[in-house]
This record gives structure tokens, sequence and C-alpha cells, in this order.
């Protein structure tokens, strides 16, 4: 800003040394040079490969544990750029997702503990890669019931394999579950035991039967002794609450996360008896877009397993009710080494339902040594290390409030804290979806059998932060 | 049981017991052992040694086995050519294999290894794979053909590869499509200039068909496709935008910001008023604001490219303003992208809101943040002028906190309160000086200075307050040193009796006793101004400052409208266009939006391309050039107000004056003035470019001249005229004309110095221009211009330069320098220098053209006294490179059809009726860019005149 102050005085603007001699550099510079600007560096422009042209592994301690290279080999060097800049983040979590060095760029994720970084060599859409990386993950949870790096390194030909059949020259290939499952075996022990004595493996050698055709997502032939269909209907509230109790902000995040375990290939429909609540919903490929838009019903052919079959947003201000409610006082003293902490928590709007599995969590100041609290209800611990203080309280009963009370010391000398924590709350409720979704029924057809089905509400707290 | 056996090691060295387990009869120990190798490859251990080795393994009934194999393979042949070969057989032998899945292993693993000599053997496995009666395979074998083109351009080419992709466009499975858009598309990004990828509306519907049906990574590859093509009108677009809409809903946060880049693309050409323009703005919000409740990751992605929909459209998401609102555990990356786009989206009827967030944020424990949170509350009290009062009170809460970084984030952006509302909350300084002491940052310091500076007739100790900054003068940073030194200057001519020790102190400290050339320099100016006329220096040093306005962070319009185009890319992220971060220029496609079409009116699309400029066929050095020259162009040296530069040059153009005038006079009258110092003009003394736009418009009436001698020998010459005036380029007086002689276009420069010193190291450069004019040579000037000296130059021009469509379209902007600055003028080039030699066109040729260009393009024009017959007129005409096809005589009045043609191609058909003593004649004129026939009939009139 103080350069514009500089332009304006007239004078001074004719005389600016610097600026004068950035024209002449620019001027003077050789033809041939390409402008570069500070965030983004040059690619080598030799329009090799549509996305990943490597993948690294790499764990909370800086370890490259795994590299998988699509095209030529980039060597690891180039992670450099990125401990570098995860070691001015000073928090994992603050990792920039895109870092630009001067060939390549990488993107990444955090997941699980761990890092995918991705060598990019060209312009490419980076949610394109971020979505494939999680993906990635995915795959290895799906695969392994774990995404580590123990898991991984156990696994480490299955996982070759598997990267290997994702991604072809930059094109992502299979990347569904179904089909990835045919292609390539996931490890169990009785057939680890069962391949090492009679040297079958765990690759199929029949082309994948969805892969190709208008369903790619199901496989071929299912067959099951039990059919049966479960819907959990979860949904997150996330809000802000502030210092007097009114919302900031409020949304419900919904999902449908369906386990379908039907033969052969049925064909749902799953109909809603407010529909209208839906009206920003992300749909699993499996949905028939047209018969929702003209009569607000799910019809689909699912994929076989578990999946995701729609998220949706509710974020009408009226909807969205706040089941809990907090009451605090926090302070500290100036020029005194201790302050005071009391929270108390009660049920709101809750639809008569049981509040439980409550956890509050409190970031607390970085002058704060401890603190000595007493509470009505379960148990706290806080950790001097990282200054959180987790309050873990159980379910709510109406007659008696839980409560957590008491002292905080701080460091002796340092000034009063200027910030107060923010609290972050943890609920569930059971058999309640907040924003009143319901599923009305479910139909089934293309099949004969009469398969078993189930629908289970939970509404959750999820980023759900109160302000003191 | 765990594959982590496989990284043990035994001490006798790994490779050799590796080699032996490879070569054991054993199936099973292979395979264990081929394992192993691969375990070892995946934390980068060199296994290259095992080659052959493992080779030796690939002819197995095992597809594990074999699977390994080529895994490893495509790691290490490359390392390897020669042995590679060795697996060409069983390549060759496997994509005949009767499963579909391992010939398509085969196909697809052999375009990975990246050896030439492998390529040729590739040819034929690949061209059946493509016709393939299995589906699986053949778009696997789609994928490959972009895989050896880019090892081998040209094979793929001649092998006709290209034309069998193509066809796969209209494959009946979608996968396949989807493969092969995906293919082309890359191939594509690498030959710009190839027309690979036919757009046309039956293609669209294909691949609109395919949108439907194939995956989510298809569904990504064809919308970025579809993105590329314009619609030929409204109608089309708003039935693609129907067509794409549905991708919204999708899962995959990809797939929906690509569909949201074909519909902020296509939208630009539908009417405001349509009924579904409105539909579609509410369509997008939703999924915008969805992909916010995504992995941090992709917050962050979506977040860059919210910015920028927010700019360009900012009625889609002006009622969400509550989804950016900032989590205390969001990443810093995504809270930083937040309050950007909440300051993006305030306005007064959510500032309230804004501000109140705002507050909280600027307690919040994360510094970086709290910083731009201060920031924030300022960038809310320009751009919302109801709000200003409550900002600025809020800021002053926040200096009461006395949290260091908090007061000096305050008072930066007070300061620029005060500048776009100036005289309205002065009664503030009292409270910003009190914390004067705690600022240790130069921002800070700086804008405190200027405060105190600008309103020292209103702090009665403002003397002492510099004064004590001046203290430690020589350890300020410079734009502390800077301010200090002007604010000084203020309070002196302010305040003149009690401040004359402490400017000359100041002026000395600047002057004799800094070796920062900005600092001296500027110390040198005010001083000579103050001994000069200090009337003018007030004048000058307090002149009335424009207004700074809400704008200044927001991105040029067209820079804007061309990211618009890359939504969802790199570009999108780093708000720059890929020309910027991609080597080489290659591959490099200015894209913009598309023009609004049909009934709508123009005036709302800006800056579309002009169609004919093709992109990238340049050699690599001009365009660099060009870029260059454009950036030259663009500083933005006035007022930071980011609007066009033509409408900011009648204040840059003001302030140039201003200087370059008083300069002249104080260095050319009173050289003395400079006193006693022992003062030497630094090498680049100068004046900050001009734009040159104003100056030639002066040279309109340069066809006007009469007088003049034409040279027989070629095209006619204008006589020169002053192009860019001493006054405007610190001395250097530049006048010019144009030539064509045989066939060569040159510039005739006269430069002459009028300066006091000498002048060397010319340059020249040309702005990209209409029909790639560009210097052939460089400028040559052998000695040193000393003062009063001219020197004539002719500087001969090719035709080869970047193109970009000029207004009005003979307009040249040139870009001179020498060593004391860079100058820019803009000239207006007569037509007819780009009349080639070759321009006659046969009669039959003639007349069947004459009859193809539709009616509409025929312009006509009257040229007014010009007593001349049809014979004279023939032959002036013709030595100008217009020449005469045919002659007739109707009616007493002579017809001439003639033709010429332009440097760039285009063909241009004349008649010309004159009629014997009436001294007007007529000129009709057809040309398929019928935008050159004004010029063409300027010419005409400038040669047949002289």
């Amino acid at each position: 800003m103080i350069d514009r102050v500089g332009v304006f005085e007239a004078v001074n603007q004719a005389i600016s040394w610097a600026l004068r001699l950035r024209v002449l550099a620019a001027f003077s510079a050789s033809s041939a040079s390409v402008r570069r600007g500070p965030g983004a560096e040059s690619l080598t422009g030799t329009g090799v490969g549509k996305m990943i042209h490597s993948l690294f592994l790499i764990n909370c301690s800086g370890d490259i544990f795994l590299e998988k290279h699509w095209k030529s080999v980039v060597s690891q060097s180039v992670c450099d750029y990125f401990f570098e800049a995860q070691e001015k983040a000073a928090d994992v979590e603050n990792v920039p997702p895109v870092i630009s060095t001067p060939h390549h760029y990488l993107i990444s994720i955090y997941r699980d503990k761990l890092f995918f970084v991705s060598v990019i060599q060209t312009e490419v859409p980076p949610l394109f890669v971020i979505e494939f990386l999680h993906r990635v993950a995915d795959t290895f949870q799906d695969y392994f019931g774990e995404c580590s790096e123990a898991a991984i390194k156990d696994n480490v030909v299955i996982v070759y394999e598997l990267l290997e059949e994702m991604l072809d020259n930059g094109f992502p290939l299979a990347t569904e579950s179904n089909i990835l499952k045919e292609l390539i075996k996931p490890p169990t022990i009785l057939r680890s035991v069962v391949n090492s004595i009679t040297g079958s493996s765990n690759v199929g050698d029949t082309l994948p039967t969805g892969q190709l055709s208008n369903i790619p997502w199901r496989r071929a032939g299912v067959k099951y002794t039990n059919n049966e269909a479960y819907f959990d209907v979860v949904e997150e509230i996330d809000a802000i609450i502030d210092k007097s109790g009114s919302t900031v902000f409020a949304e419900i995040q919904g999902v449908i996360d369906a386990c379908i375990k039907l033969s052969g290939m049925p064909d749902l429909s799953l109909s809603f008896m407010n529909p209208r609540l839906l009206d920003d919903v992300s749909f699993h490929p499996c949905i028939r877009f047209k018969r929702w838009e003209s009569e607000r019903v799910l019809s689909f052919i699912p994929p076989d397993g578990n999946f995701r079959l729609i998220s949706y947003r509710v974020s009408s201000q009226n909807l969205v009710a706040i089941p809990v409610y907090v009451k605090h006082s926090i302070s500290f003293k100036e020029n005194s080494s201790c302050g005071r902490f009391d929270i108390t928590i009660g049920p709101k709007q809750n639809m008569g339902k049981t509040i439980e599995g409550i956890t509050v969590t409190v970031h607390m100041p970085k002058v704060v040594l401890n603190m000595n609290l007493t509470t009505t209800q379960g148990s706290y611990t806080f950790d001097p290390v990282t200054k959180v203080l987790t309050w873990d309280v159980g379910k709510i009963t109406p007659q008696k409030l839980p409560s957590l009370k008491g002292l905080v010391n701080l460091q002796s000398g340092a000034p009063k804290p200027e910030e107060n924590p923010s609290l972050n709350i943890q609920f569930k409720i059971q058999q309640l979806a907040i924003s009143g979704l319901k599923v009305n029924r479910l139909d089934m057809y293309g099949e004969k059998y009469k398969p078993f089905k189930g629908v289970k509400y939970v509404t959750k707290a999820g980023k759900f932060q109160v302000r003191t | 049981m765990t594959d982590s056996k496989y990284f043990t090691t035994t001490k006798k060295g790994e490779i050799f017991e590796l080699k032996a387990e490879l070569n054991s009869d054993k199936k099973e120990k292979k395979k264990e052992a081929v394992k192993k190798v691969i375990a070892s490859m995946t934390v980068g251990k060199d296994v290259s040694a095992l080659f052959p080795d493992v080779v030796n393994c690939m002819q197995t009934d095992n597809l594990e086995l074999k699977k390994l194999v080529y895994l490893y393979l495509m790691n290490y042949a490359k390392s390897q050519p020669d042995m590679a070969i060795m697996a060409v057989n069983t390549f060759v032998k496997d994509c005949e294999d009767p499963n579909p899945l391992i010939r398509a292993l085969a196909v697809r693993t052999m375009g990975c290894i990246r050896v030439d000599k492998i390529t040729e053997y590739l040819c034929e496995p690949l061209r059946k794979c493509l016709k393939d009666e299995d589906p699986y395979v053949r778009k696997t074998a789609a994928v490959c053909v972009a895989k050896l083109h880019d090892i081998n351009a040209q094979l793929v080419e001649d092998q006709g590869f290209l034309d069998t992709l193509k066809d796969l466009i209209s494959d009946s499975n979608p996968m396949v499509v989807a493969n092969a858009v995906a293919a082309l598309s890359e191939i594509a990004e690498s030959h710009p200039s190839s027309n690979l990828l036919d757009l046309n509306p039956q293609s669209i519907n294909k691949l609109l068909t395919a949108l439907n049906e194939c995956t989510e990574w298809g569904q990504i590859f064809i919308l970025d496709c579809l993105a590329n093509y314009t619609p030929k009108d409204d109608r089309e677009a708003q039935s693609i935008c129907e067509r794409v809409t549905p991708r919204l809903s999708h899962a995959n946060s990809a797939v929906v910001l690509s569909a949201v880049k074909v519909l902020m693309k296509f939208m630009e050409m539908l009417s405001k008023d349509l009924d579904y323009y409105g539909t579609l703005l509410k369509k997008l919000a939703p999924p915008l604001v969805t992909l916010l409740s995504a992995e941090p990751e992709l917050q962050y992605v979506a977040l860059r490219n919210i910015n920028l929909i927010v700019q360009k459209r900012p009625e889609i998401l002006k009622h969400e303003m509550k989804v950016f609102f900032v989590k205390y555990n969001d990443p810093i990356y995504v809270k930083l992208e937040k309050l950007d786009i909440m300051i993006r989206l305030a306005s007064q009827a959510n500032i309230a809101q804004v501000l109140a967030e705002l507050k909280e944020y600027a307690t919040e424990v994360d510094v970086d943040f709290v910083r731009k949170a201060v920031r924030a509350i300022g960038r809310c009290a320009i751009k919302v002028e109801q709000s200003a009062e409550r900002c600025v009170s809020t800021l002053l809460d926040l200096i009461q906190t006395k949290v260091n970084y908090v007061v000096q984030e305050a008072i930066v952006v007070i300061k620029d309160i005060f500048r776009k509302y100036p005289n309205k909350y002065e009664s503030v300084i009292a409270t910003l000086c009190e914390n004067l002491d705690s600022l240790d940052e130069p921002e800070a310091r700086a804008a405190m200075i200027w405060i105190v500076g600008e309103y020292a007739e209103r702090i009665d100790n403002a003397d002492e307050l510099l004064e004590s900054f001046l203290e430690g003068f020589h350890d300020e940073s410079t734009q502390v040193q800077l301010q200090l030194l002007t604010g000084i200057v203020k309070l002196f001519l302010k305040k003149p009796t009690e401040t004359q020790e402490l400017v000359q102190q100041v002026l000395s400290l600047a002057t004799q006793d800094s070796d920062n050339p900005d600092l001296r320099d500027r110390g040198y100016i005010y001083w000579r101004l103050l001994s000069t006329d200090p009337v003018a220096a007030k004048e000058v040093v307090l002149a009335e400052k424009p207004l700074i306005s809400e704008e200044t962070d927001l991105i040029e319009p067209t820079l804007l409208d061309e990211l618009i185009c890359y939504i969802g890319t790199l570009a999108s992220v780093y708000h720059k266009p890929p020309s910027a971060f991609v080597e080489g220029g290659r591959g490099v496609v200015h894209k913009s939006l598309p023009p609004r079409t049909a009934s709508s009116e123009s005036a709302e699309s800006p800056e579309t391309a002009p169609a004919g400029a093709p992109p990238g066929e340049q050699p690599d050095v001009i365009p660099a050039q060009g870029d260059l020259l454009g950036d030259l162009l663009n500083l933005d040296l006035g007022p930071p107000v980011s609007s066009p530069p033509l409408t900011t040059s009648s204040v840059q153009m003001g302030a140039v004056d201003l200087l370059g005038g008083g300069l002249d006079s104080l260095m050319g009258d009173e050289p003395e003035g400079i006193g006693g110092t022992n003062f030497v003009a630094p090498p680049t003394a100068a004046v900050p470019a001009s734009l040159g736009a104003p100056i030639g418009s002066g040279l309109s009436d340069l066809f006007d001249l009469t007088s003049g001698v034409g040279t027989l020998s070629g095209s006619y010459v204008a006589p020169k005229a002053v192009w860019l005036p001493a006054m405007k380029a610190k001395g250097l007086e530049i006048s010019g004309t144009f030539t064509r002689q045989v066939g060569s276009i040159s510039m005739d420069l006269q430069l002459t110095n009028k300066a006091l010193q000498v002048m060397t190291d010319f340059a020249i450069q040309f702005n990209r221009n209409s029909f790639g004019l560009a210097p052939a040579a460089p400028l040559q000037v052998h000695a040193p211009l000393s003062p009063n000296q001219t020197v004539e130059i002719s500087l001969p021009l090719s035709t080869v330069g970047s193109v970009m469509k000029m207004e009005p379209l003979n307009n040249l902007q040139v870009a001179v320098k020498n060593n004391i600055d860079v100058f820019y003028f803009s000239t207006l080039y007569p037509l007819h220098i780009l009349f080639v030699e070759d321009g006659k066109m046969d009669r039959q040729m003639f007349l069947a053209t004459w009859k193809d260009i539709p009616n509409e393009n025929e312009a006509q024009f009257q040229i007014r006294d010009c007593p001349l017959n049809a014979e004279a007129a023939t032959s002036k005409l013709q030595s100008s490179n217009i020449f005469t096809v045919a002659k007739r005589n109707v009616e007493g009045q002579d017809m001439l059809y003639q033709s010429l043609k332009l440097t760039n191609g285009i063909w241009v058909l004349a008649e010309l009726r004159v009629q014997p003593g009436n001294p007007s004649c007529t000129l009709s004129l057809k040309c398929r860019a019928p935008e050159v026939s004004q010029h063409v009939y300027q010419a005409y009139e400038t040669i047949l005149k002289n």
C-alpha cells in the first residue's frame, strides 16, 4: 500500500528508481525469456501426460516410504520442496495443497496421518488430482481395512498393482471398488495361506464385467443368500455460535450411505416423505438424474456393497435446529497468573431425543500451564503440551446439567491471552435426522426375491463451534 | 505373511541373491523374487541390474507374474533400451491373445515403454487394437495413441492413427469416446494449431450424449473439451448449458467444477433478459457452496475458483456470505481464501455481519490470519462507504488491545481509509500517535510517517514526531526513508518557518549520505524544486491526490475473462494465465470468452480475440517480444485505479507533462541551480514512460499533407512527421515515415537529440499489431548521438511478428529505448506499404472472386479533388502495387478494375470509376475482410493525390 502512496506524490512517482530499473530490465531482457510469476513457476511444456506423473507417500516424520512413477522416474529430491513447505506450515494440516517447484507442481492431500504427494508436469485440473488421490486413499482403506503406513508396506505389491490399475498415462482407468476387486483380489489371511499352498494368485484373469457396461459400478453375477438393503441417513450440523449464544452460521451436511447386498440386477426406487428439503444434492453416478428432476424419486441400480448414495446440504437457517447450548465464562485476570473457567452444557432443540456422546474440546491459549477443574459428570483431560482440554461428558440428563469449572494456571509474567478459546462440541442423536428428512418407501424391480430393508437415522455434530 | 518380508535383505548382497531366485526353475520362487524386486522399486532402490533376469520371466501364463514383470519394464526400459527389445516379441504375441484383458495389458504397457526402437514394432499391434472388437481394448488403445504421440509425433501422423482416433469419437461405447477425447485433447495441447478436435454441432452432440454415460473421469475430459467450443449463437449455447447442468449434482468435485467452467463460459453468450439466464445463475450457487464442505484441499481449489467467479458474476453467491465464515480449525490456507471472498461479497446489506466476524477473527491465534483480518476491515471501509465509520471505530478498538501486530496492521489500513475519505476521520490521529513507539515494522512506520506528513498542519508536534524518526535514518528500510523524506518536505511546505533545519537535514541525509539511488534521486528532485520555485514545489508535492478505490485488488477484466476460461485448472489456482507459467509458449492458446451473438448487444462481451489471429504460429522470439512490450505498456505508473490504460492515460499524461516540462526547464535553463553539490546525472535519469496513444492521434492528418516527394521506384512515401516530440521523451525527438521498395518495407526514422547529454544504446520494439509488423533488424545507431545531432536510419521491417488486432487497424505502438529511458509512441502506418508485388489477379479469377464476395462486404468511397485521367491513375497506383486487371469504358466513364494483396494474403478487389472532367472519382472495394476497406481507401486517396 505504501508503494501506492509514493506513486501518488507526483514528484516521487517520476523518480522511482526501482520502477525504472524494472522497466529497463524487462526491455533488455532477452526476447526468449519467459515471464514468471512469483507464485507460479514454469512447467516444461512437453505436454506429457494428462495428470499424475509420480506419486510419493510420505509419513508424518517425513520418510518417503513408497513411490510410483507412471512416466519416467522423478527423483525423490522433488519432495524437498514439499518438506520445505511442511516446515513452514508449523502444523501438518496447514501444508498448502498445491506447491510449485521449478519444474513441477506438487499436489498433495493429507489423509490418515499420511501425505499423498503427486508430481504434476503439465497444466492439469488440481481438483481432478485431489479427487483421484482421495480415491486412492479410499481404495487402500477398502482393501486393507485401514490406510496406514504399516498396511501399505505390508501389502506393497498389491498397492503397486492397484496404482497401476487405477491410472494409465495419467488417465484414470478403474477407480470403482467393485471393478478393482475383480481385477485384484483384496488380501485375506485365508487367501494368502491358500495362495501360498496352491500357487494361485490374487490377480483376476478375466475382464471385469462392469468395466464397459452402462453400469460400470456393478459387477454381474452377484449372489446372496440373504438379500438386504440398508440405508443410513447421517446428518451433521455445522455451526458457529457466538458469545451470546446466537447462531452465526448453521447448516446441515447430510449423506445417505447404503449397504446393498442384493443378488442379480436389482433396480431400486427410494422415495421420501419430504423430498423438497433436498434442493442441493450430489448424486452417486448410479442415480437417474432425470427421474429425480421430474418425480423427486431416487431411482438406481446400486453398486454391490457399501457406497454413498447421495450427499446433501440444508442451509436454510430456520430448518437447522441447534440441539445443545453452552453457558460459558472463561476469564483471565490481568497481572495475575490465573484465570477462571466455567462451562455448562444443556439441551435446546433436541426433538425429545437423548443427546449422547458429548465431548467438548478446547484449544487453550499457549500461556495456560495447567487447569484445575471439577466436573459434575464425565471426565476431563488437559494436555499441557498441546494445550488441549477434552471433556468427555456422555449423555445429557435435563434434570442435572453437566458442568466443568475451576482454575486456570497461567505462565507467570506472560501477558494475559488476547483470545478466548473456541469450544468444539461433538454429540450424537440416534433415530433422528435433524432436518426432518424421512424415507417413505423403497421399491425393488427387476428381481423376484423379497429383500430385507432397513433405514437408520442419526444426527451428529460436524464442525460445531461455540465462541467464547 | 505380509509383503514386508520382501524388504528384508541378506548380508550376501541383495542383487546377487535376487538374481539367483529369478532364474530359479520353480514358478513360485520366481514370482516371489519378482515381488521382491518390485518392493525394492517402490522405495526407490535401483534394481535395474536385474533387467535381463526379470524380462526372462515375462513368458508366462500367470497373469500376476506377467503384470509384475510389466510393472518392472515400464520403470526401467528407458535405461536399458537394447534389452527392452527382447520384450517386443512377447508384447506382439500378447496383443493377439484371446483374452481381451491380456491384449489391453500388452498394448498399454508397450505404450509406456518410452524407447524409440520399440515404437516401430508397436504400430501394427496398435492398429489392430484400435479396431478390436472388445471396447476395453479399444479404449486402452486410444490412450496408447497419446502415449505414442508423445514419444514420436511424426510416426503417429504418418501411420494415420490420428484419423482412427477421430473415428473413435463416434464409437458406440461411451468409455471409448471419453478416452478418445482425452487422448485427442492431450495431443491437441502440444499442437495448438492442428485442428484435431474439430468441434461442430454434430460432434458436440455426440460428446453430450457420451457425457451422460461415461465414468466420472471421462466426464471431466468431455466437459473440458466442450469448454473449448464456441457455440454459433445463444440458442446453441443455451441448449448445451441445459445438457451440462445435471453435472452440477455430481459427487465428484472435479466434474462439478468442469461443468461450472462450461456454464460460466457459455453464459457469456446468453442475454441477461433471458429467463434461462436467471435460472442458470440460481443453479450455480448450490454446487459451489457444496464444494466448501469437502476435504480442505478441495475447498482450497474451490475457493480460488470461487474468487474468480465472484469477481465475474457477483450475483451468483451474493446471498451465500455465511458459508465463507471461518471456522477456527480450518487450515490456514482455507482461512485466508475465505477472508478474501468475504470482502468481495461485502455489501451494504451484509456489512454488519461481516464486520462482526472480522472483529472476531482479529482476536484469533494465528498471526497471519489476524493481520489479514485487520486489513480486511480496512478494505470493507473502502468498499462500503456506509460502513466506514463503523470500520474505523472497530479499528480503534483493536488498537486499544495494544497487541503489537494488530496495532501496526490497523495503522496501515487507516492510512488507506484517510486516502479514501479525506477530512473525515482525522480526529483519530491523536490515538494513532500514541502508538508511535510500538511500531517496528517498516510498512506500519511508513504509514504512520505518511499520516504525520500529510496532516502536519493538524498535528502540533509533527516536527518532533518526524525528527524522532530521523535519528536512526540510515537503519530504516527504504520505504520508511522515502516516506520520511517526503513527509518532512510536506511538513516544511506547510510550516516553513520552524522546520527549515529539519528539511535540510533530511535532504542532506538522503542525497549525500545515502547510497540508495532511489532515495538520492528523490532527494535531489525535492532539493531542486524547493530551491528553484517553492510555490511550484508546493503545488507539486501537496497536489490533491486522487481517491483510492475499492477496485484496486480486483483482477484486471481481460485477465479475469481469460481466467474464467481456465476454471478448475492450475491457472485458476494461481490466478495467472497458463502462458505465464508454461515454458516455451508451446501449447499455449489464449482463450477468451465467446462474444454474445444474435439479438443481444455486444457491448457486454469484452476483448474477444479476432477470429483470424493465428495463435502460436510465429517463431518463439516474436511473441515473447510482444509480451514484453505488452507488459511495458501495462505498467501502471498512474494512480492505482485498475481501469484499462487508455482511460487513465490523461491522468498519466498530466503527470508526465508536469514533470517533463518542469524538469527540462530545471536542467536546461538553470544547470547551475544544482548548486554546489557535485551532481552527476545518473546514467538513466528519466521520466516515466508515457503511453503513446494520445500522441499518435496527431498523426491522423498525415494523409492530408499534399506536399512531399514520392519516390518513383517504389510506393508512395509520405513525408516524415514528428512521432515523438522531444518534450515527451527527455529530449529525444523522433520523426519518421514508412516506405515500401522492391518488396521490402522499412521505417525511415530521424532521431534528433535535443537534450544536453549524449544518447547511446538505442533499441526499438513494436507491440503486437494487426499485420504482424516487426523490426527485421536491430535499430542501428552506430555512433553516440551528441546534443543537437540528427541521425537518419532506415529500419527494415518484416511482417512475421505477433498478430493482434489493433484499433484502428493500422495502429502501431512503438517503444524506443536509449540510455536515458524507454519511450512509447504510437503511429498509424499507411496500408499501402503492405501491398505486395504479386498482387495482380488473373482476369477470370478476378471476376469469380468479385462475384463470390457477398455484396454486404462492398464499400463505396468518393475520392474528391483528384483531377486525374485513367492512365495517370493506373500508373500512379501501379507503382504502389495496386494493379489494374481490366479497364472498361461505360458511358464516357472509365472503369478500372484493380486488385491488390496484403502481406497477410488478404485480397482486395477494387472498381475505380473515373469521369473525365469530373475531379471526383468513385471507389468500390470488395474484400473478404471488410474492415480493411476503410484503410485501403485512405491509401488510394493518399497515392492518387500525391
